[in-house]
This record gives structure tokens, C-alpha cells and sequence, in this order.
């Protein structure tokens, strides 16, 4: 039963998101267009699976959207910060600022999700990972306290990633 | 009757929000001098200016169109997932173009990856 279904459904979470997809796509919910999602949704990543040679690893989803939450608050947040830095701020006051962070998170999915998130959050900017993937290069727009900033992606970001990904 | 009104002023309120956020992220550009921090600018206004703009789309078609719009989150969702990438190029070509400031090595390993030209594939002279 768990080989039929490992068989029909190589990524069972691409299919659910292709679902998803296919019926934000379409605006309006109808029984025929959901079926024919469903068989889009199961033919994608069975063909697919070839380019996809290992399974990604199980997501908690509800610490997901929980993270997603906090993610998009302090993207609000942070955006009225950036918005009164570009203001009031003249150019020879600005200290801008690199930032290594040393990476605890070994997955290339959880690091994606961390760069991406620090690129969103506004005020900090990944601009590259270091050749072995243990460190994480992160551009800060005005900082008087570089440390601080690798301390607050580490301890709001980073820990909650690593009990998200397992 | 009172319901649409506050409709109208809910998306006026969310259009100015949407065109300050803009405003403030084309000043950024403008204003920096220097390409990274120039970088921050356009990656902030992408998501609350354009945000703002989607939530008064979904919140006009909810009341005067055919009722509520989803397509507005896929058009957020992959404009969250898409913004991040483009910026992290252009970071990445600003380091190999060596202006301004250097970025410290990594703590954990040798060199960025973008930087580290693998024995195989000598730079040009």
C-alpha cells in the first residue's frame, strides 16, 4: 500500500501545492476543474520525478504557517523601519554593514527559505552563501551593531527553521 | 450602502499605502550612493508597496466585481519567492565588481561561493 502510494505520488506536498496552484489559478471553484486538478497535479510530479532524484524530507506545516505569520508581521514591521531610514537619514550618516552568519542548518531547503527570508524582511539583504554552505553573507542597510543583527536572524529565523525542517 | 463605503475608503486607504511604499523605494534608489544599499530599496518596495496594491485589488473585486479574487495571493506568493533570487544576483555581480566595501571572509569556511573558481576553470588573463 505505502509502495503504491510512494509509486502514484513521488511528492506528495508538490501535488498538494499544484492543487493549490491550479485552483487560485482558475478564480472560482467547480467540481470538474478540481478533478481535472488533481490529474495535472499527480501527472506533474510523476513525470517529473526523474529530475527530482531525492524525496524531499518531511515539513511541519503547522510551525510553517505559524513562521509564515511571523515572517509577514515583521516584513510590515520592518518596511515602515527601511521607509523613515530612506527618509530622514542623509547618506553620510548611514552604516551600512556586512554580516557573516554562521549557519547551524545543513538542509539546502531550510537555508533557501532562511536567505529568502532575510532578503524579504526588509533592512537585510543575503548576498551569498560561503563555497562549503556553513556560512551565510548577509548585506545589514544600517546597523551600529553588526553581531546583533547575526544574533536576531540566528535566534527569530534560524532556530525556528530548524524544528520546521526536519 | 454603508458596507461599500467603507469598501471605498478600505481601498483608497490601501492604494495610498501601496504609492507611499513605492514613492519611498524609487526615493531609496535615488538617494544611496552606493549599489548595495541602492539594492535595498526596489527588494522593500516589492513587498509591502506591491502587497497594498494586491489587497486593494481583491478588496475592489470582493465588492463592485464577481465577488472574492484569489489570484492576487498566487501573484503575492510568487512575487515572494521570485524577489529574493533577483536580489541575491545582483548582490552577487556587485561583489564581483569589487566596489565599495569588501565583504569579510566567512567565519566557517574558505571563500563565497560565488567568488571560489573551481581549479578546472582558470580565470582569464
Amino acid at each position: 500500500m505505502a509502495k503504491a502510494f510512494n509509486w502514484l505520488l513521488p511528492h506528495p506536498l508538490l501535488t498538494l501545492l499544484l492543487v493549490m496552484v491550479w485552483l487560485l489559478l482558475q478564480n472560482s471553484f467547480s467540481g470538474g476543474m478540481f478533478v481535472f486538478g488533481v490529474i495535472l497535479s499527480v501527472i506533474i510530479p510523476k513525470f517529473t520525478a526523474v529530475w527530482w532524484p531525492d524525496r524531499p524530507m518531511g515539513i511541519r506545516l503547522g510551525r510553517m504557517l505559524l513562521y509564515s505569520l511571523l515572517v509577514i508581521w515583521d516584513i510590515i514591521i520592518a518596511n515602515f523601519e527601511v521607509a523613515w531610514i530612506v527618509l530622514t537619514r542623509p547618506n553620510s550618516k548611514l552604516r551600512p554593514a556586512w554580516v557573516v552568519v554562521p549557519l547551524d542548518l545543513v538542509k539546502p531547503e531550510a537555508i533557501t527559505v532562511l536567505a529568502g527570508t532575510i532578503t524579504l524582511t526588509p533592512g537585510t539583504l543575503s548576498a551569498d552563501l560561503s563555497d562549503e554552505g556553513h556560512s551565510l553573507l548577509v548585506h545589514a542597510l544600517h546597523t551600529d551593531d553588526p553581531s546583533a543583527v547575526s544574533y536576531d536572524i540566528k535566534n527569530r529565523y534560524e532556530r525556528r527553521l530548524k524544528e520546521i525542517f526536519l | 450602502m454603508i458596507l461599500e463605503n467603507i469598501a471605498v475608503y478600505a481601498l483608497v486607504l490601501f492604494l495610498l499605502i501601496g504609492s507611499l511604499f513605492s514613492l519611498v523605494g524609487v526615493i531609496g534608489l535615488l538617494k544611496f550612493n552606493d549599489p548595495m544599499t541602492r539594492l535595498h530599496a526596489p527588494t522593500k518596495v516589492g513587498t509591502v508597496g506591491v502587497g497594498a496594491f494586491l489587497v486593494a485589488s481583491m478588496i475592489n473585486s470582493a465588492t463592485f466585481g464577481d465577488g472574492w479574487s484569489m489570484q492576487e495571493l498566487l501573484i503575492m506568493i510568487f512575487l515572494f519567492v521570485t524577489a529574493p533570487i533577483s536580489a541575491n544576483f545582483i548582490a552577487k555581480v556587485h561583489m564581483h565588481s569589487q566596489v565599495g566595501k569588501t565583504p569579510p571572509p566567512p567565519i566557517k569556511d574558505d571563500i563565497w561561493s560565488t567568488l571560489a573558481v573551481p581549479k578546472s576553470d582558470p580565470p582569464e588573463e
